[in-house]
């Protein structure tokens, strides 16, 4: 029962981090309609960055500002020179320049960082483990993970329904014309837009510093379970990001934990083992194709 | 006498023009310089580099150029550069691969036209039993090696049992195959992971709960930076000690986990603190060079290229005669920085084999710290299964 318990918590801290992850994405794509295919390099940037500065200023907030700010501007930066070129164009050239991205960044971190995984250590004062019930001891690291993300949520969720910001970008999504022909400088608020993504994957790339390799490539592996989120939870829904990540969250670990156990019941335990293991890392495919022939649009589209 | 001068002079001369005519013996080395195992092959070249920078861009006295190429730890990018090797640049010697899946796919062509092979770093089963070759040599290991000595260690222990995790795909069942080949007490249980998964909370948990006397993890690159991070934050580190194969405590990847890998206990065929003449003046020329400790990939590429000098030197750089060149790699007459060093019937090597300790050094660096010899002149698995 602990355990389970404890497994529960590990879905929903894995979950906090795609949606880190996936609100970038989905909002980029669903109000800007571009496959961002790079968006995992700029989780990468957050991490190389924010090891950097933590490593140098001996701040582990510091490093969090650094990351922020360099994912973010980085971001705008390739929106400005890259993006704004291919707006016009079918989803095939984006998928190919934020492609050929990925390799320059990944590239680009080799150059500067070398070839071997950076260190980037838990800060001291979220080190350790406390005893959240009796037999459940969790990394206080983790705990700090899970409510950076739902800070993050409710931070979201005020800009889109509560402010002008908010009101203007989610005009922009329905349609882009009639919101530039009332006066908003659309192209500076995508910009924005961008930025707010890259941001964000900036974040969960410093969140999972301490806990992940960083290391060049480190955003392609997260970047599949991204889509994977944005897909389940609707495309351009933030909604959707936050029940899509812990969904994926939680069945992938639960799959990984529970799954080899339950095939050990009528199985020999050593092709429980292999049959367990393959087919929790096929869970969340499963999920995915589930959702989709339910709800083809995703659980919670952004609009029709 | 004038007369005489002049015919010195000539002979000299021509001594000279003769000298330099004579073609370098090209080596052509396929490693992984990109992707995240980068820093595999750039050590294996920067050691080779080492042994020929030492001679003056000779190997055992005859004039080599190395050609270096990138195969992306992709098969068949690897297949590519083979076939542009032997093709357009007519090599002979070729050496380098880092990963196991693209060795099985281009060493069993090249050895057949006539490429003599030597492996830096792979050493899959598939080439060391029925798929020997006379023109395939390992000069690193037999994959299996590493772990077996794990295997023997904890067997030897006071641990009980022992938990076992590894990345779903086949070299991670071989190398808990090799542990399990010299473990003999009771497996807890016997965990597949998915190749490249960097979470490993649920894993982790799991582990707590069966409460193993001791972990035994074969989870390469970032999956066991990953991994060793994740263990020690849990606080298991302190609680249920970890055992691995020598991939994830190189000194380049303690740079990235160094403190939370402080005390692991990791198997290696070789330590830049085993204490022989020829280690001591490679790893301090390697430091001087590069200015980092040399990882056991930069010792397999020292040793591959130390080798092959050996044997241009018997042969005197004459690659006409192959069955010659390859009577002489046999014989493996050179100073390994492993100290003991020499060919089984399924040319790979028969070596001693250590297990070391993650430690802290001086200058706040980590290392390891050899503590115990565990296998001596330790022969592979699949020997037996080789016909030569």
């Amino acid at each position: 029962m602990i355990l389970f318990a404890e497994q529960i918590l590990n879905g929903l801290q894995l979950g906090i981090t795609l949606f880190l992850m996936s609100a970038g994405l989905t909002l980029v794509f669903g109000i800007m309609k571009v496959i961002n295919l790079a968006h995992g390099s700029f989780y990468m940037i957050g991490a190389y960055v924010g090891a950097t500065v933590t490593a140098a200023s001996g701040s582990f907030l510091a490093g969090i500002l650094a990351a922020l700010g360099a994912a973010g501007i980085s971001g705008m930066v390739v929106e400005l020179i890259v993006l704004r070129e291919l707006y016009q164009r079918d989803h095939l050239d984006q998928v190919l320049a934020t492609f050929g991205l990925i390799f320059f960044f990944n590239e680009l971190t080799r150059i500067i960082w070398g070839k071997q995984p950076l260190f980037m250590d838990v800060p001291t004062w979220l080190q350790g483990n406390i005893e959240i019930m009796a037999g459940l001891v969790y990394p206080v690291y983790r705990l700090f993970v899970i409510g950076v993300g739902c800070l993050t949520a409710l931070l979201l969720w005020f800009l889109f329904s509560r402010t002008r910001l908010g009101m203007q970008i989610r005009a922009g999504a329905s349609n882009r014309r009639m919101v530039s022909a009332l006066g908003v400088n659309i192209k500076l608020l995508y910009t924005l837009v961008f930025g707010l993504g890259t941001l964000l994957a900036g974040l969960a790339g410093v969140m999972a510093g301490p806990i992940f390799a960083v290391e060049s490539g480190m955003g392609e592996s997260i970047l599949i379970l991204t889509f994977v989120v944005i897909v389940i939870g609707g495309i351009g829904s933030v909604k959707g990001a936050v029940i899509g990540a812990l969904l994926v969250g939680l069945v992938d670990t639960l799959g990984r934990a529970f799954l080899p156990q339950l095939f050990r019941l009528f199985l020999s335990s050593s092709v429980a083992d292999g049959a367990g293991a393959s087919l929790a890392s096929m869970s969340i495919y499963i999920l995915m194709a589930a959702v989709l022939i339910l709800r083809p649009k995703g659980l919670f589209p952004s609009h029709d | 006498m004038k007369r005489l001068m002049m015919l010195v002079l000539a002979t000299a001369i021509l001594g000279l023009a003769l000298g330099a005519s004579a073609e370098p013996v090209k080596i052509g080395m396929i490693t992984t310089l990109s992707t995240t195992a980068a820093y595999l092959g750039e050590d294996i070249r920067d050691g080779f580099q080492l042994a020929v920078d030492q001679e003056g861009g000779r190997l055992g006295g005859v004039d080599v150029e190395l050609l270096v190429e990138d195969d992306g730890a992709k098969p068949e990018k690897a297949n590519q550069i083979a076939e542009r090797y032997m093709k357009k640049d007519g090599v002979k010697i070729m050496t380098g691969i880092v990963f196991s899946n693209v060795a099985i796919a281009v060493v069993p062509k090249v050895v057949r036209d006539g490429v003599v092979y030597l492996s830096a770093n792979a050493g899959p089963s598939q080439l060391a039993g029925k798929g020997c070759n006379e023109n395939y040599f390992s000069v690193s290991y037999q994959n299996d090696n590493i772990d077996e000595v794990v295997g023997q260690y904890v067997n030897d222990s006071a641990h009980q049992n022992v938990y076992l995790i590894a990345p779903n795909y086949p070299a991670g069942k071989d190398h808990l195959a090799g542990f399990k080949r010299y473990f003999k007490k009771e497996i807890k249980a016997e965990v597949y992971t998915k190749l490249g998964q960097s979470d490993y909370a649920a894993e982790i948990a799991a582990i707590r709960a069966a409460k193993p006397d001791a972990v035994f993890f074969f989870l390469p690159g970032g999956m066991g930076v990953s991994f060793i991070k994740q263990y020690a934050q849990a606080g298991l580190n302190e609680e249920i000690p970890l055992y691995g194969p020598a991939f994830s405590f190189d000194e380049r990847l303690l740079a990235a986990v160094g403190p939370v890998a402080l005390g692991v206990k990791n198997g290696s065929q070789w330590s830049h603190d085993l204490d022989n003449p020829a280690n001591r003046q490679f790893v301090a020329a390697y430091r001087e060079k590069y200015g980092r400790t040399p990882t056991l990939y930069a010792s397999q590429g020292y040793d591959t290229a130390r080798l092959i000098g050996s044997a241009l030197k018997a042969v005197n750089g004459n690659l006409e005669d192959l069955a010659a060149f390859k009577a002489a790699l046999r014989k493996a007459d050179f100073e390994s920085v492993r100290g003991n060093f020499s060919f089984g019937s399924n040319q790979h090597p028969v070596q001693d084999l250590y297990i070391r300790e993650v430690v802290k050094t001086d200058d706040g660096n980590y290392t390891n710290k050899t503590i115990q010899k565990v296998f001596t002149n330790h022969v592979d698995a699949y020997a037996a299964e080789c016909k030569m």
